[in-house]
């Protein structure tokens, strides 16, 4: 293999020569230890190459291995439930061979090589197939079967096919075309910049049921799209996320910790083998991957863990799944390359970023959709990825934000005024939005409620006015106010603390399916509508807000889930009685 | 031998830039020799083939072109650790400044550590009692957790640290306790504060001290916390040790960053500091924490002073986005000669959910310091309200919830520093609070505590 030399160490930058013939992000083995680097800038015979590990105690004079391939990830049977690093190396590996503390320069392999699989063939010999068509599975878990597929580009004929028990270097088929013959193991290799390639894209309108009522009914995400969530420190970006990757009814979850607390990561690991999916009751570790690049791991790979995490996200699209990719923070992913450029003495743009930020975050989440997958069945499969951002003292003209929002379709506003009043999730009903509301309005309309999204429009108008009523309150006071508008106030106060508020780490609040986020805002609606007749007829606002079935409309979410919600509906026809007492009473 | 250079060509604030070498690596230490033949010690920042760029610890005065000889000493700055080092003051370059002998080092530790692996790291989850009611109620430390207290110039942030060191202790447990301090760039008055508050309690003897006081090498502060953190990790993981961190004051530390950074003349991030200050202060923040199956662990309370209050600050911005939570200290309330001034509602403990509740604290905590949150939102938001309009135009609502403030900030925050509250009794005082407030408003507080608990009179 080729070999250059060190001319030069700065921290992750190392510059060698003697590199002629190397390409662009090729990969390179550094020094006597063989640190893992990726070419990033070519210069005469020079390559500028950032390293994905520390670079202590390497100087000049050393070699740089080229390895002539782009950095890549193996994609295969035994990703599930695996936490990788940055450049897809097994955690639970490195721990085992290192100890406690993570070393340089450890080769492992991403996928087990001993672990036998058992394949199931769905093809025969002599059957003609094309990329992207299953040619078996594997029952990684019991929640996951993994699909082998035909690599892009091989269509031809069956001419080989195996079954039972076998290892992933294995040759599980082969393919013939042209004369050639291909052999497909159970794994393949892909390049972490480049996307992984589809028949068609589609238009997403299905939602992406996260359980979390603020988005599931004011600000959806349908699956296939992207959404960003930027707050301050303290807002609660990280217990969003992990709400959607614990509930959301995707059916493989990625999860990219990008340079951010190695506690968190721990939380993750140790929760999830414990906490059950609730449409199947098995542990969510067997739906999801972790990329755990935490803050203090080398900063190069920061940049890397965004790519390998969406190309792992990209491969289980291909089987037809409906993914989620979660990405905490992509503000921590920018500094990287921020960090990466200063180094190379780049033309900084703003606030130090390089220029080609915006591109890269556009290209990133552009790799999301809804897709027609390769494949002769033309089956549908659906990429979200929901990325964090943290921005400089909660600053929403951050470079990285204003970049992120120019590409996503939901905005979920974090407002640190509202997590100082622990009003959790800390979404900002009036900033954030939702262009997928229009898409997936047919969906909520047919198979939820047909006045779904007609008692959402509700709701929205209440907060929109009480945002003015507070105005006018501020100045003049809330006496001056009508009884109408003090009802709105009231009203929108009980959406507020009885439906937007959700506590994470209530059993039975952490989660609201669709339906019973239906039947709860009807509930509210229904009383503010009955609340308006009722002034209307002359009873007294006081008397309205006295009655005790508002006490009850505020412990609505900690309710039970049980099929048709009888508690909720209940509510419904008593909120009817007591406003027909008080006219009784009135006469 | 190590080769000795001549070679010094240029000489830029703390940096020194050598050329003509041979064979040096990146972060290699080096070892300075001035004309008056005094030695100071660095780090290799930059290698290239034909020089070398060297950060001085001890600063670059009385440094000369001519005569300084430079020496690379092979493998990266390190500090000797032993049993022996608990009870000891050192320098913030790691020499004894207590007048006693040197460290035998059974182990050299590279001060730069290195990360822990996520899949071993334990989650903190054992709740740390400090006594401070505004802690332990509504922030609740826990063991393993990197919590910092944002202050600002004036305020008492010393007194505060010195007082949970005095007084943490874990519920119904006896084990193995240390403090590692280390200041960075405090004055000598601060630093001796600290001491004589340790010698007092006894905490001197199962304390490690670092210090880089004010008038020392502003670029000594780079090594300083780095090794009271190594330090701390060979306690913890190695004796198995509950080691609680308290460094001072990481604005200085920063300050010393930038200075190396403006020297290398790289592209300044906000405010002048370099682009890599997360990344800098995580290698260090991220050093807290528990490992599976083994006893000890760093809790970690790192202070900073923000720049007129500033919490936007660069320093104190990503200081937050990497630490789990912040104390944070309210100047209002200082004035108002409230101890200790920690302003509850923008304080966070990230991790205090999974340790608090049924068999940690109480069962009825979380739900208690939720309402009490709210509750005081609440009352400060009347309170604003009351200034613009005049008390008259409040509700009646909105006047029970302006008296709860006052009394929550008199009576729940305000206590002696060295008043020891045990968690039962916070509560207590919590729940005495929450009866000034009607019931039905009690939304966050889950029915059955609300039986249980709101009608117990003292």
């Amino acid at each position: 293999m080729k070999k250059g030399k060190i001319i030069r160490t700065a921290g992750p930058l190392v510059v060698a020569s003697d590199c002629l013939g190397a390409k662009m992000y090729d990969m390179v083995k550094i020094g006597d230890i063989g640190l893992i680097g990726e070419i990033i800038e070519l210069k005469e015979d020079r390559a500028f190459i950032q390293v994905y590990e520390d670079t202590t105690g390497i100087g000049p004079g050393e070699p740089v291995e080229l390895t002539g391939k782009p950095l890549s990830v193996e994609l295969g049977p035994g990703l599930i439930s695996s936490v990788f690093d940055g450049i897809q190396r097994p955690l639970d590996v490195i721990k085992e061979k290192e100890g406690n503390f993570i070393t340089r320069g450890i080769e492992v392999p991403p996928l087990n090589r001993e672990k036998k699989w058992d394949f199931k063939p769905f093809v025969k010999k002599g059957q003609k197939v094309e990329e992207g068509d299953f040619l078996g599975e594997i029952e990684e878990t019991p929640l996951i079967k993994h699909k082998i597929m035909v690599p892009s580009g091989k269509n031809g004929t069956v001419i080989k096919i195996k079954k039972g028990k076998m290892l992933i270097e294995e040759v599980a088929a082969v393919i013939k075309s042209e004369e050639k013959e291909h052999e497909v193991r159970l794994f393949q290799v892909w390049s972490i910049r480049k996307n992984r390639l589809v028949k068609k894209r589609e238009m997403p309108e299905i939602p992406l049921v996260t359980g979390q009522r603020v988005l599931d009914t004011l600000f959806p995400l349908a699956k296939g799209g992207t959404a960003c969530v930027p707050g301050p420190f303290g807002s609660g970006k990280t217990v969003v996320q992990h709400q959607l990757a614990k509930w959301s009814d995707a059916q493989i979850i990625v999860f990219v910790a990008c340079g951010e607390r190695g506690n968190e990561v721990a939380d993750l690991l140790l929760s999830f083998p414990e906490l059950k999916d609730p449409s199947t009751g098995r542990p969510l570790m067997e739906r999801t991957i972790m990329i755990a690049n935490t803050s203090n791991m080398p900063v190069a790979a920061r940049e890397a863990s965004i790519y390998t995490g969406m190309t792992i996200a990209e491969y289980f699209r291909d089987m037809g799944y409906s993914v989620a990719l979660m990405a905490d923070s992509t503000s921590r992913w920018a500094e990287a390359l921020r960090e990466i450029s200063g180094r190379m003495e780049e033309m900084p743009g703003e606030e130090g970023y390089p220029a080609y930020l915006a591109s890269r975050i556009a290209e990133f989440y552009e790799r999301a959709g809804k897709v027609i997958c390769l494949g002769s069945d033309k089956r549908e499969g659906a990429l979200s990825v929901i990325g964090a951002v943290s921005p400089p003292g909660g600053d929403l003209s951050d470079p990285v934000v204003q970049s992120t929002l120019k590409v996503v379709k939901v905005f979920w506003a974090l407002d640190d005024k509202l997590a100082n009043m622990r009003h959790f999730p800390a979404i900002n009903w009036l900033n954030s939005y939702s262009l997928y509301a229009e898409s997936i309005k047919d969906y909520w309309d047919k198979e939820i409620a047909e006045d779904f999204s007609e008692i959402r429009q509700e709701a929205m108008k209440l907060l929109e006015k009480e945002s003015e009523l507070q105005e006018i309150a501020r100045l003049v006071g809330v006496e001056s106010l009508s009884d109408q508008d003090r009802l709105v106030l009231e009203s929108s106060k009980s959406i507020r603390e009885d439906f937007l508020h959700q506590n994470a780490f209530h059993p039975q609040d952490t989660y609201t399916s669709l339906r019973k986020q239906y039947l709860m805002m009807r509930t509210i609606i229904h009383f503010h509508n009955s609340g308006l007749k009722a002034l209307k007829e002359g009873i007294n606002l006081e008397d309205i807000l006295k009655l005790e079935i508002r006490e009850k409309i505020s412990k609505m979410k900690f309710l039970e889930e049980k099929g048709d919600d009888p508690d909720v509906l209940e509510l419904f026809i008593e909120i009817n009685n007591v406003f027909k007492e008080l006219l009784e009473k009135k006469g | 031998m190590h080769k000795e250079y001549l070679t010094v060509t240029n000489i830029v604030g703390p940096l020194v830039i050598v050329e003509k070498i041979v064979d040096v690596k990146y972060g290699e230490l080096v070892e300075i020799s001035s004309p008056g033949g005094q030695l100071r010690r660095g780090t290799v920042l930059d290698v290239s083939t034909e020089r070398a760029v060297v950060q001085v610890f001890e600063g670059t005065t009385g440094l000369d072109i001519d005569k300084s000889s430079i020496r690379f000493l092979g493998g990266s700055q390190t500090l000797a650790v032993s049993k022996e080092i608990v009870g000891r003051i050192f320098d913030g370059s790691g020499n004894p400044k207590d007048g006693g002998p040197k460290i035998i080092a059974k182990k050299r530790r590279d001060i730069n550590g290195r990360p822990i692996n996520p899949q071993a790291r334990d989650y903190p989850s054992e709740f740390i009692q400090t006594g401070i009611s505004s802690i332990d109620g509504m922030n609740s430390l826990v063991r393993g957790q990197k919590l910092p207290i944002f202050s600002g110039s004036g305020l008492p942030h010393a007194r505060i640290a010195a007082q949970i060191a005095r007084q943490s202790k874990v519920l119904g447990k006896k084990e193995k306790f240390a403090v590692v301090f280390g200041a960075m760039g405090i004055t000598f008055e601060e630093a001796y504060f600290f001491i004589e508050d340790f010698r007092d309690t006894g905490a001197l003897e199962r304390s490690v001290i670092f210090l880089n006081l004010a008038n020392e090498p502003p670029i000594e502060r780079i090594a300083t916390p780095r090794l009271a953190l190594t330090c701390a990790e060979f306690l913890a993981f190695d004796l198995d040790m509950h080691v609680l961190v308290v460094l001072v004051d990481y604005t200085f530390y920063a300050e010393a960053l930038r200075e190396i950074s403006a020297a290398r003349k790289e592209i300044p991030g906000r405010r002048g500091y370099p682009g890599y200050l997360y990344t800098d202060l995580a290698s260090m923040y991220e050093r807290a924490g528990r490992i599976k199956e083994k006893p000890g662990s760093i809790t970690y309370i790192p202070i900073l002073t923000m720049p007129e209050d500033d919490k936007t600050h660069p320093i104190a911005d990503l200081t937050g986005y990497i630490t789990e939570g912040q104390i944070m200290l309210s100047r209002e309330l200082h004035r108002k000669g409230i101890y200790p001034p920690i302003d509850v509602l923008p304080s966070l403990s990230r991790l205090k959910d999974k340790g608090i509740g049924e068999g940690k604290t109480r069962e009825d905590h979380a739900d208690v310091l939720n309402q009490l949150f709210a509750c005081y939102a609440s009352g400060k938001e009347a309170r604003e309200l009351a200034l613009i309009l005049g008390e008259a135009a409040l509700s009646d609502m909105d006047k029970i919830y302006m008296e709860f403030a006052e009394k929550y900030e008199d009576e729940f925050v305000c206590q002696g520093e060295h008043e020891s509250r045990s968690i039962s009794d916070t509560l207590d005082i919590g729940w005495d609070l929450l009866r000034m407030v009607p019931k039905g408003e009690l939304k966050r507080i889950r029915p059955e505590f609300l039986d249980k608990y709101y009608f117990i009179e003292k």
